[in-house]
């Protein structure tokens, strides 16, 4: 069956059950009906003052019961500094658990010792929003049992309520905790932030842990992640690799093709109709989108525009734009750097928010539907708007989707930004090779060589044709940077798939099938 | 003609490219070795741009390698005329 963007999509595939196409943006959201399919919590009753507290992982581990075929989870909010889910997973293979469904936030360079587990069929299936490096690679040669499934951040959730994915034991790592499983990020040696990603897996697992390198004195504060949902609490030596957890501030690119990229985003918002007293807003944590947040700064100040709120990935350049009264709060679901920390501890108006509140399409409040403006990233763009942020230049998986699709379908004016070619690789395609974000909820991409403008805003592009800047056809980009690069071979795929993208309702919006070279 | 020095041009920033260049005994033609972030996309193009500037400049006896991160075109062109000239000691300019 074909989806609305033209993709064949299995009506079945072994492993994973029955698949739904992707209808579009908004189809399959029923306003203000409770979705049938949601299920309940598994919340399991104590006796007074019975000890949560467990001598070590492995304990806590056994005292879950685990058994083959079962699905673990954890959140990533430890990025590439993560030491509990490969710790897990290593118990769990010692005791020679099997058929593992793995279902972390998101995977990061952290995790490719997955890559064993995966290959002796340890673990069958992955759910995640990103998947890099050597399990990436792994994945796209065909090595995972079962296609990997690629959600949105808000997908991610909605999978949980519904049942998609049923988690059985959740390890979950805290900076620090108190022996009922009270829990943060927000402090102690290895703080990390805000724990919004954990907060679904506490709520809907049958069995969690709390993993933390910090006990402190009953009660944690602030406790973001509550008692009354954990089973059990590990003190650990360490939860991972402090440096690589969060470290220092992020500063703002000095390439200069990504600041050019980044000038010209602001611009278009600044004359796109909603750069005004109350805008909301969101950008990435890196290159072009976070270097957008610089100039808007730069412009706010001259136009004395006050924000209301920023959302997202926050990065200690979002806090600096709080403390300066330049927006009135910030909503932090995931923190990106050290100094984010101790504002999500003491600045009120600092808000931690659970992934459900960010993103989740099935409820009646998330804030990426609340949103004005949000910039994002691409690996490449095509004509019809697509966006993929997922494949790499020989199809390999590399990458994440994240709250891409999310924010791109709830916010106002989405804007993307991408240089034209990198690397003497065309970026606007006739079709990207995998759909994460479908045109439909992009309005604008920026590049160095011009602005591409949805031809479904053409009031917009009257706008910004007003203020002088470059728009072009997305047509005539894709051609003037083939005539400079040459035109790239086809891909040589083969015809397994190896994952599969699920929109962020939960249908599927693309298929990724195996690569036959890696570059 | 036929290279007199062992030569090089190019960076091996993004989107420039390296290329070396050795001399070869008489008659026995070209090597060309390419190495290159892009290679699944534009091997052919690679070659067929580094065989066409070694024809236009008639040089033989050499094997080059180019160790390529992405350039254009005109970026390979201009790095493969430079390690020409300069393994034939006919550069001008500073160098």
């Amino acid at each position: 069956m074909k989806n609305a963007i033209g993709v064949e999509i299995p009506e079945y595939i072994e492993g994973l059950g029955k698949l739904e196409p992707f209808q579009g943006v908004w189809k399959s959201i029923i306003e203000d009906e409770v979705p049938s399919t949601n299920i309940s919590r598994t919340l399991k009753a104590k006796k007074p003052h019975v000890s949560k507290l467990c001598k070590n992982l492995e304990e806590a581990v056994k005292r879950c019961k685990p058994f083959d075929g079962m699905t673990v989870t954890c959140h990533h909010h430890l990025r590439g500094g993560d030491g509990v889910l490969m710790q897990t997973i290593k118990i769990l293979d010692e005791m020679g658990i099997k058929d593992i469904t793995l279902a972390s936030s998101s995977l990061t360079s952290a995790h490719d010792g997955l890559v064993s587990y995966v290959e002796k069929g340890m673990i069958t299936r992955i759910f995640t929003s990103g998947i890099r490096g050597a399990l990436g690679d792994a994945i796209s040669v065909g090595k995972l049992k079962y296609p990997a499934i690629i959600h949105s951040h808000g997908g991610r959730v909605r999978d949980f309520l519904t049942g998609r994915i049923k988690p059985d034991l959740s390890v979950l790592a805290a900076s620090a905790a108190d022996e009922e499983g009270n829990a943060t990020g927000a402090h102690g040696p290895s703080a990390f932030g805000s724990m919004g990603y954990a907060d679904i897996d506490a709520r809907y697992s049958r069995n969690v842990i709390i993993v933390t390198d910090n006990l402190v004195e009953y009660p944690c504060v602030p406790c973001t992640v509550r008692q009354h949902f954990i089973d059990y609490v590990v003190k650990v030596d360490s939860i991972g690799d402090a440096t690589k957890i969060a470290s220092g501030t992020t500063r703002i690119t000095n390439s200069p093709m990504d600041l050019r990229i980044a000038r010209i985003a602001a611009t278009v918002i600044e004359h796109s109709g909603l750069f005004k007293n109350g805008m909301s807003f969101q950008v990435g944590a890196g290159g072009a989108s976070l270097a957008v947040a610089k100039f808007l700064r730069e412009d706010m100040k001259r136009k004395n525009i006050i924000g209301s709120f920023m959302i997202g990935g926050v990065t200690s350049y979002g806090v600096d734009m709080l403390n300066e009264g330049l927006f009135h709060s910030i909503f932090d679901v995931q923190s990106f750097d050290a100094a984010v920390s101790s504002s999500v501890l003491n600045n009120p108006n600092h808000i931690e928010i659970s992934c459900d509140q960010y993103a989740n399409p099935n409820n009646c409040g998330s804030m990426t539907n609340k949103l004005d403006v949000v910039v994002l990233g691409a690996l490449e763009v095509d004509v019809d708007f697509n966006v993929n942020v997922i494949t790499g230049s020989s199809g390999e998986i590399r990458g994440a989707s994240g709250g891409h699709s999310d924010t791109a379908s709830g916010a106002n004016l989405t804007v993307v930004v991408c240089p034209a070619f990198r690397g003497r690789l065309p970026i606007v395609k006739d079709r990207v090779h995998t759909v994460v974000t479908p045109g439909e909820s992009v309005d604008v991409i920026v590049t160095e060589r011009g602005v591409c403008v949805n031809p479904a805003k053409p009031n917009l592009a009257a706008k910004l044709k007003e203020a002088g800047v470059q728009v072009v056809d997305i047509r005539d980009l894709k051609e003037e940077v083939e005539k400079m690069t040459g035109v790239p071979a086809e891909k040589k795929l083969g015809d397994q798939i190896v994952g599969l993208v699920e929109y962020r309702d939960g249908t599927i919006i693309d298929v990724i099938y195996n690569v036959k070279n890696l570059s | 003609m036929t290279p007199k020095f062992k030569a090089q041009a190019g960076t091996f920033e993004s989107s420039d490219i390296m290329i070396l260049i050795e001399p070869l005994e008489k008659d026995s033609g070209r090597k060309v070795d390419i190495s290159s972030t892009v290679i699944l996309q534009f091997e052919e193009d690679i070659k067929k741009t580094i065989n066409q500037v070694l024809d236009r400049l008639q040089v033989e006896g050499l094997h080059l390698i180019a160790k390529d991160k992405g350039a254009l075109t005109q970026t390979i062109e201009a790095r493969v005329e430079t390690a020409v000239k300069r393994s034939l000691g006919i550069q001008e300019g500073t160098m």
